[in-house]
């Protein structure tokens, strides 16, 4: 694909009524590449998970656009849009978010499951996903049995085993500590490189941002800044100017 | 196994106490119903005992005859009428009535006595455990069954006895042949019942008419009622359904069976219900996961039925140990409960629709998910 994986114009989006009312994002115009791995950052409450939300087609806006792989978002019902993150979005979580009663294979297998996929390759392709995200030992284990790393490092793998040409990722080392947030901002640098997928990482731990190829800054509701960078290089600073 | 199979089964199990909770609903809710209906089916099965082992093509009652046990009277004579009907082979007498039985130590309680010719075309005792039809050709000889030796105040064969003030010998003792009314049944011979029953030699019952090889019983039929006044002519399984109807609903009886299994099957919805819903709302984030992740509602929704089937299947694998044990322990009792590979196959359905149905609850709860909500916790 040529363009952009994800293409957002004039999202606005606003929660509440009257006095209550709250404009969550103000008319974002957003495209994300192929093959790179952006980060969204801004405090808390500036609109990262709502902007994530509506990318990601859980949210519809209340003005604008999201195209993901040139599909419009516009108008589609709950189960149009939830087959839009099936077919193209794979999404890791805070919390990570894995079935306590599953395995670490059947977790990830079951991303496939859910698109339909043949159990015995499921099985198999789950395998192959583990192996990759260094739990090659861990197959068998269940979440609890498993440290915060290496249950982000499932979910990270739950989320890239159907090649989605999106991964939406929030706060993903939030509840990691250092290192094991550099291991897993190593492994989705890898994956938007080597899968050609446009990550995108929301997030306020400035830790990461040598990961990023791009880095977008958002303040009440509002894209403010944009910052291009070498990815795991050189640090990046927010410019004034963007 | 499906992963969706797997997901429900370890959800499922995963909160032992909710489980084994929903299970007890399940359980008590199949085994009440499977107790009504099986008492139903016993009940229906004691009023026609008599209908279902008489060898009749036709019965011949008065008219308006609600059950077997039914005291209206017939003249004798309708059964010569009846011969008389082309096609129409043999018209056997039966005498049927209440009497009192004075034990050998002086006390009395009453019987039911059923007279019959002794020949095969009569209606005869059956399952003999001990003596023969024939022996009951002799002067004083009457059957009893072996379940009411205690009620009649004796020990077995050979004991003595009054009815109506004639002494009787016990000839012959049958094995299961029990009234729903808890009254003893003695059988003997035709003349014998009438002398204990105190009826005129010109006083019948019943006739049981059978037919000659290759004749029509539904013509017959028409000609016996369009010829004899004042009777109902009418197949064994309209005799069947006649008493049944009168016993289960002209009495209140089977309505009474039947709402008390309505209401466990209300119960028991509301019982599973209640904790698929619960399950299904602690089970929240899970189900707002897998929408997140693109999942379909129909993926969903099949997750909460397996979970509601393998309640059902599990449940009522657990009621019907409960519901054989319950016929065991009931087979010799007054009035048994008994389950037919119909009612065994009807219960499972039951089962599986009040399942299936609870888990609308939950299905209607997961609908209105909002995947949002794994971003937000």
């Amino acid at each position: 694909m040529t363009g952009p994986i994800i293409a957002a114009k004039n999202l606005t989006k606003v929660f509440g009524r009257g006095h209550a009312q709250v404009r969550a994002l103000k008319s974002v115009s957003l495209s994300l590449a192929g093959g790179k791995l952006t980060l969204l950052m801004g405090p808390s409450g500036s609109g990262k998970t709502t902007l994530l939300s509506i990318l990601g087609c859980m949210l519809s806006p209340d003005a604008g656009e999201v195209c993901v792989c040139g599909i419009s978002a516009k108008k589609a019902g709950p189960e149009q849009l939830a087959k839009i993150r099936r077919s193209y979005i794979g999404f890791v979580f805070q919390s990570y978010h894995l079935f306590p009663t599953l395995t670490a294979a059947e977790n990830v297998q079951l991303a496939l499951d859910v698109r339909g996929e043949r159990a015995r390759k499921a099985r198999a392709k789950s395998r192959k996903l583990l192996a990759r995200v260094g739990l090659e030992q861990k197959f068998t284990a269940f979440p609890r049995e498993l440290s915060g790393g290496e249950q982000q490092r499932v979910a990270i793998a739950r989320a890239i085993v159907a090649n989605p040409s999106v991964i939406l990722a929030d706060e993903p080392t939030a509840a990691l500590d250092g290192s094991n947030g550099r291991a897993i901002m190593t492994l989705l640098t890898e994956i938007a490189r080597e899968q050609k997928s446009a990550v995108l990482v929301v997030t306020h731990d400035s830790r990461i941002m040598p990961f990023a190829d791009r880095i977008i800054y958002i303040e009440d509701g509002s894209l403010t800044d944009e910052e291009t960078g070498g990815a795991r290089v050189y640090p990046i600073r927010k410019s004034a100017s963007g | 196994m499906p992963l969706s199979l797997k997901l429900a089964s370890r959800n499922l199990f995963h909160d032992r106490l909710r489980f084994l909770a929903t299970l007890v609903g399940i359980v008590f809710s199949i085994v009440l119903v499977m107790a009504q209906m099986g008492l139903y089916l016993g009940f229906g099965r004691m009023v026609t005992t008599m209908i279902d082992h008489a060898p009749a093509d036709l019965w011949i009652v008065s008219r308006g005859v609600k059950s077997f046990d039914d005291l209206s009277l017939l003249d004798a004579d309708t059964g010569i009428k009846a011969l008389a009907i082309a096609g129409v082979a043999h018209a056997t007498p039966v005498i049927i009535g209440f009497s009192i039985w004075r034990m050998p130590s002086g006390e009395m309680t009453p019987v039911f006595v059923v007279g019959s010719d002794l020949g095969a075309r009569g209606l005869q005792p059956w399952n003999l455990v001990e003596g023969k039809v024939e022996d009951l050709a002799a002067p004083d000889a009457v059957a009893v069954d072996r379940s009411y030796f205690e009620t009649l105040g004796i020990s077995g064969a050979g004991a003595l006895a009054e009815i109506h003030g004639q002494q009787v010998r016990v000839a012959a003792v049958t094995d299961g042949i029990r009234s729903f009314a808890t009254m003893p049944y003695v059988f003997s011979g035709l003349d014998r019942a009438r002398s204990y029953l105190g009826l005129s030699p010109d006083k019948i019952s019943h006739l049981l008419i059978q037919v000659g090889r290759g004749s029509d019983v539904e013509r017959i039929r028409r000609e016996i009622q369009k010829n004899i006044a004042g009777i109902d002519v009418l197949t064994p399984n309209e005799f069947r359904d006649r008493s049944r109807s009168f016993w289960l609903f002209g009495t209140g009886a089977g309505a009474a069976l039947f709402s008390g299994a309505l209401l466990s099957v209300i119960v028991g919805t509301v019982i599973v219900a209640q904790t698929l819903y619960s399950s299904t709302k602690d089970h929240l984030p899970e189900f707002a996961t897998l929408r997140a992740i693109g999942c379909s509602n129909r993926y969903i929704y099949k997750v909460i039925r397996y979970q509601a089937l393998l309640n059902a299947v599990i449940g009522f694998c657990i009621a019907g140990i409960v519901g054989a044990a319950m016929v065991r322990m009931t087979a010799k009792s007054a009035l048994p409960i008994v389950l037919t590979p119909e009612l065994v196959i009807g219960l499972f359905i039951l089962t599986v629709v009040m399942c299936t149905a609870a888990a609308i609850v939950a299905i209607a709860r997961v609908v209105r998910i909002d995947p949002v909500m794994v971003l937000t916790r």
